[in-house]
């Protein structure tokens, strides 16, 4: 009696997803860029609503820099060149 | 009395009052805008233009190896990007009426002009330092940028209508 082959899937190396410790992405005060202009762009680039972009950008204001997004290094890498797209002075680091 | 230079159409879009020696005005900045950009390609050196890094600015402060990576990947996109804005600017600087994309790259290519002049000008927040004497040189680029300033905020006015 033999049994019929089994076929047995090897885990593709792709497929193990590597930890990654998170980013997040930081803009910084400037004294150029308008108040009205970075709530626009908080809006725009990430959906927030005008009350949340508002006090993003406050904080970019009165603290010198807040953390608008964060995530996988790609989405915050990503992130952080629309920001630039839109001339705000976006860094990103490890969120620690 | 001033009138609102950017106003939402309700035919849909957006119109645009603006005097003639304005976009007269906005017809030169482009140019300019244009050579620094432009410039970046040869350049390429951080540190030597302060208003090209302000334009192009560090990602990865920490990490220089991912900063060279991340500016390899993305310095022709963020090139292209600027550019094609400041082609809107330059194509419609006559328009009277705008769609909302084009008007979006209106917002992005006079924001990079500010970016610019204000680097140059070391603008702070500061608004008392405007020069005094109307023969200071820089007098003529603080009042471009005061009234870019002003037509941003319009935009961006309008844009939130």
């Amino acid at each position: 009696m033999t049994a019929a082959p089994v076929e047995v899937k090897e885990p593709d190396i792709d497929e193990v997803v590597t930890p990654d410790r998170p980013w997040i992405v930081i803009v910084w005060n400037d004294p150029i860029n308008l108040m009205t202009y970075v709530t626009f762009v908080f809006q725009k680039l990430f959906g927030y609503s005008l009350e949340k972009a508002t006090k993003l950008m406050l904080d970019v204001h009165e603290k010198g820099k807040a953390v608008v997004s964060s995530g996988p290094r790609e989405k915050a890498e990503l992130d952080v060149f629309r920001l630039h797209e839109h001339g705000l002075w976006a860094t990103m680091e490890h969120d620690s | 009395m001033i009138g609102r230079r950017v106003k939402r159409s309700r035919k849909g879009g957006f119109e645009l009052k603006i005097p003639a020696e304005e976009r007269e005005l906005l017809r030169e900045v482009g140019p300019q805008l244009r050579e620094v950009l432009v410039r970046r390609v040869d350049t390429s050196t951080p540190g030597e233009d302060p208003a090209i890094d302000r334009l192009f600015p560090v990602a990865y402060p920490d990490d220089e190896d991912r900063q060279t990576e991340y500016r390899l990947l993305v310095q022709d996109e963020l090139l292209s990007s600027h550019l094609a804005a400041l082609a809107v600017l330059e194509e419609t600087a006559d328009a009277e009426r705008l769609e909302e994309e084009q008007l979006l790259a209106w917002m992005r290519a006079l924001n990079d002009v500010r970016l610019v002049l204000g680097t140059r000008l070391e603008i702070t927040e500061d608004r008392e330092e405007r020069p005094r004497d109307p023969r200071d040189p820089r007098t003529g680029a603080f009042a471009v940028y005061d009234y870019l300033t002003y037509l941003q905020g319009e935009i961006i006015e309008a844009l939130s209508a």
